[in-house]
């Protein structure tokens, strides 16, 4: 029988793939992207399986809200990454550090 | 009566406002037209107070007539009292000051400044009528302050001459800490009784005097006593008492006039007034009484040794009216508060007018102030002389005039008294009426008589001064021979101050000398059985022998006593000490809070250091910032992991 605590180790781990995408990719800007949006799904695995086993529809209406929000995060994010190209010619990670203190 | 008091005290503010701010407009002619008729009218009108209060018996004014403000129960007010010992003092001011403003018109002929020069003279009139008139602390010290303001105006006159620079400077400072201890002589009367009036003062004196102050812990001193020589460290600062003498001498900078008016006959009196105005209060505490008359005796005598060495005109007459100064300190000390008041008024008299005449001579020598310089001049200036012979003669105590009978009551006052330090007060103003005839007949020796020292061109042009110069001197010469004559039984010995000064029965020296009292002539008989008009008498003839005589020994004399005249030349090194000591230690601790306090703890530790401090900081800090996305997203799991250790570990 498939529990609540399998559902919330899917999303574990689907949000540690993510992490550790995030801090291993040095090359690819766009991977960085797929990763934040593998963290939402994430939270969204949470929230689903939260909201059957509570039986509260709310949690369902969320996902809702944060599909939308992750689909026009990824929109702007992609439209900036397009532009950071033009200006840049390559979109390596590592050369993004002109934060640098 | 409250708008003629009013009239008297605003009618020189108007005059002053006027002569000041429209001086271009009305010219010089209206300027001094516009100040004396001011100054006139209030005379005329102090004269008719003073008459209605003597023969018509007018009561006791005493009312507020404008209130300022009210804050926390205290009244800020603006209010009069005018009683027998105001309308003295009104009187006075007043007609010395009228002297002194026709004296002007003569004096100042030539001078650029003379609007402005009439506009000051008739504002501090003002400001010494609103002193005098006053019924609150409040007032007074307005008026302690405003001809404290003018004076500093009036010492640096000629602005452009450093050394009235200097002078009125000094004079400020040093007044600045006898106003210090009048402040707190004040503050000490608020806080015992809530108000500033007089009466409510007086009235709560009794009580005043049984509580004390705690200063540590066991150690209390009583509150009368504090008050009482607090209120006294003002008057020291403007009376010139010493150690805050320093001052006077140097305000000689100034004008002539204003050395008559302000340095001698009126505002440096402003603290023997305001002591015997107190006197309800003094005579509640005896340590204060002690100490006032020690720093009287003390500058009565050691003041006038000054007068003999030296040479300046001015400077002589300034002494002079220190070591007077201190005779009117000591008559306070001993609760002679009458006969410090009739000192106070005759000296009035006199010492303007000696001031006058050596204003007088000073114009006929073309400003030459050196009497080393003059000599012979009786001829040249016969009315200057007379009146100037005449004021002499008051000072010294000649029998019959003026001087004699204040300055002979005082001594005998003195000798009544039995506070402590009354024998060393003796003691000075005993030698001090030597000391007094001594210089007072050097100068006019050295002056008047003589052979002829000054240079051929001077001497040419010598001529008596012209008639608005000479009409004040005889005018002033009139009242220094017979005010003493004419007042001393009534003022002195009379009940003339009764409700205005209050004198304990303990030390009640003058009523003791009432008692003996026969009328002028039993006054003045007696007066040969005491030591004092023989010391006069020697002391002239000292003078006489000493820069008549024989004028090579006064050069020996200063040879063979060379200490004692360095002693003297240099003022008993007062002004050494307060640049050298004073004014250098001051100069240095501002030094060391400058560069120490300010530039180290300040600038270095606190503003500069804590900038440092941050930049270092963030030189060390900036190295966490690389830039790269990735670190930052793994700060923030590693804080977000450690947070939601934290929630899940804390029980």
């Amino acid at each position: 029988m498939i529990g609540l605590p399998h559902f919330l180790l899917l999303a574990g781990v689907l949000f540690s793939i993510a992490v550790a995408g995030v801090f291993l990719n040095r090359k690819n800007l766009i991977v960085l992207l797929m990763c934040i949006e593998l963290m939402l799904l994430a939270v969204n695995f949470n929230f689903i399986a939260f909201s059957h086993w509570l039986g509260d529809l709310n949690g369902q209406v969320f996902v809702f809200f944060i599909l939308t929000v992750a689909a026009a995060e990824s929109a702007i994010g992609l439209a900036i990454l397009v532009v950071l190209f033009r200006e840049r010619r390559g979109i390596n990670v590592d050369d993004l550090d002109t934060m640098r203190g | 009566m409250s708008n003629v008091y009013l009239i008297i005290v605003l009618a020189p503010l108007v005059a002053a406002l006027l002569a000041g701010l429209l001086g271009r407009v009305i010219g010089r002619a209206g300027a001094h037209s516009v100040t004396i008729l001011g100054v006139a009218t209030s005379f005329v009108l102090s004269a008719w107070v003073m008459k209605a209060q003597l023969i018509d018996g007018l009561a006791t004014y005493n009312a507020p007539v404008y209130t300022w403000l009210v804050t926390d129960g205290i009244r800020m007010q603006v209010g009069f009292l005018i009683d027998h010992l105001t309308v003295l003092m009104m009187v006075v001011v007043t007609f010395v000051s009228l002297m002194v403003h026709i004296y002007t018109i003569g004096y100042m002929h030539d001078d650029d400044g003379y609007q402005r020069f009439f506009a000051y003279i008739s504002l501090f009139t003002f400001a010494m009528l609103m002193l005098v008139m006053s019924n609150n602390f409040l007032q007074l010290f307005f008026g302690w302050e405003a001809v404290g303001v003018v004076s500093y105006l009036l010492i640096g006159f000629w602005y452009k001459r450093p050394t009235a620079i200097f002078a009125n400077l000094k004079a400020f400072l040093v007044n600045r800490v006898g106003d210090f201890g009048f402040l707190l002589g004040i503050a000490g009367i608020v806080y015992f009784t809530g108000s500033l009036d007089y009466a409510t003062a007086f009235h709560f004196a009794p009580q005043i005097a049984a509580s004390s102050f705690t200063l540590f812990e066991g150690q209390g001193y009583n509150a009368m006593t504090v008050i009482c020589i607090c209120l006294f460290i003002g008057a020291m600062g403007k009376s010139a008492q010493v150690p805050l003498h320093v001052w006077l001498p140097d305000s000689m900078e100034g004008p002539t006039p204003i050395s008559a008016l302000i340095h001698a006959a009126t505002m440096v009196t402003a603290g023997i007034f305001m002591v015997a105005r107190m006197s309800p209060l003094f005579e509640l505490s005896p340590v204060a009484l002690s100490f006032v008359l020690c720093i009287g005796a003390t500058t009565a005598l050691f003041m006038g040794f000054l007068g003999i060495v030296n040479n300046d005109i001015k400077r002589v007459v300034a002494y002079s009216t220190l070591s007077q100064l201190g005779y009117m300190t000591v008559a306070l000390g001993v609760s002679a508060y009458g006969a410090g008041i009739f000192h106070l008024m005759t000296h009035a008299f006199f010492k303007a007018l000696l001031f006058l005449a050596a204003g007088s001579v000073i114009i006929a020598m073309h400003h030459e102030q050196d009497m080393r310089h003059m000599g012979g001049l009786r001829k040249y200036l016969p009315i200057t002389y007379w009146t100037c012979l005449i004021g002499a003669l008051a000072l010294i105590g000649f029998p019959g005039f003026s001087g004699f009978f204040s300055k002979d009551a005082l001594i005998d006052a003195v000798g009544q008294s039995q506070i402590p330090g009354a024998r060393y007060a003796e003691f000075c103003v005993t030698v001090g009426v030597y000391v007094t005839a001594l210089y007072t007949f050097r100068m006019i020796f050295m002056t008047f008589h003589g052979e002829e020292r000054m240079d051929a061109h001077t001497r040419e042009h010598l001529h008596e001064s012209p008639w608005v110069v000479t009409v004040p001197l005889v005018l002033l010469a009139i009242p220094s021979v017979v005010i003493g004559w004419l007042t001393v039984g009534p003022v002195l010995f009379g009940h003339y101050f009764d409700g205005a000064i209050v004198v304990s029965p303990a030390h009640d020296v003058l009523g003791e000398l009432g008692r003996e009292y026969t009328g002028q002539g039993g006054f003045l008989l007696k007066a040969f059985a005491h030591l004092p008009i023989y010391l006069a008498a020697a002391g002239v003839a000292s003078a006489w022998a000493l820069y008549l005589r024989w004028p090579a020994i006064p050069a020996r004399l200063r040879a063979s006593l060379a200490p004692l005249y360095r002693v003297l030349d240099n003022k008993y090194w007062f002004d050494w000490f307060n640049e050298n000591v004073i004014a250098a230690g001051a100069r240095s601790l501002g030094r060391l809070f400058w560069h120490v306090g300010d530039e180290i703890v300040i600038d270095g530790a606190l503003v500069n250091g804590s900038a440092r401090g941050v930049s270092w900081l963030a030189a060390v800090v900036r190295h966490v910032q690389s830039g790269y996305l990735y670190h930052y997203a793994f700060a923030m799991i590693i804080g977000l992991s450690a947070l939601i250790a934290f929630l899940i570990f804390r029980t």
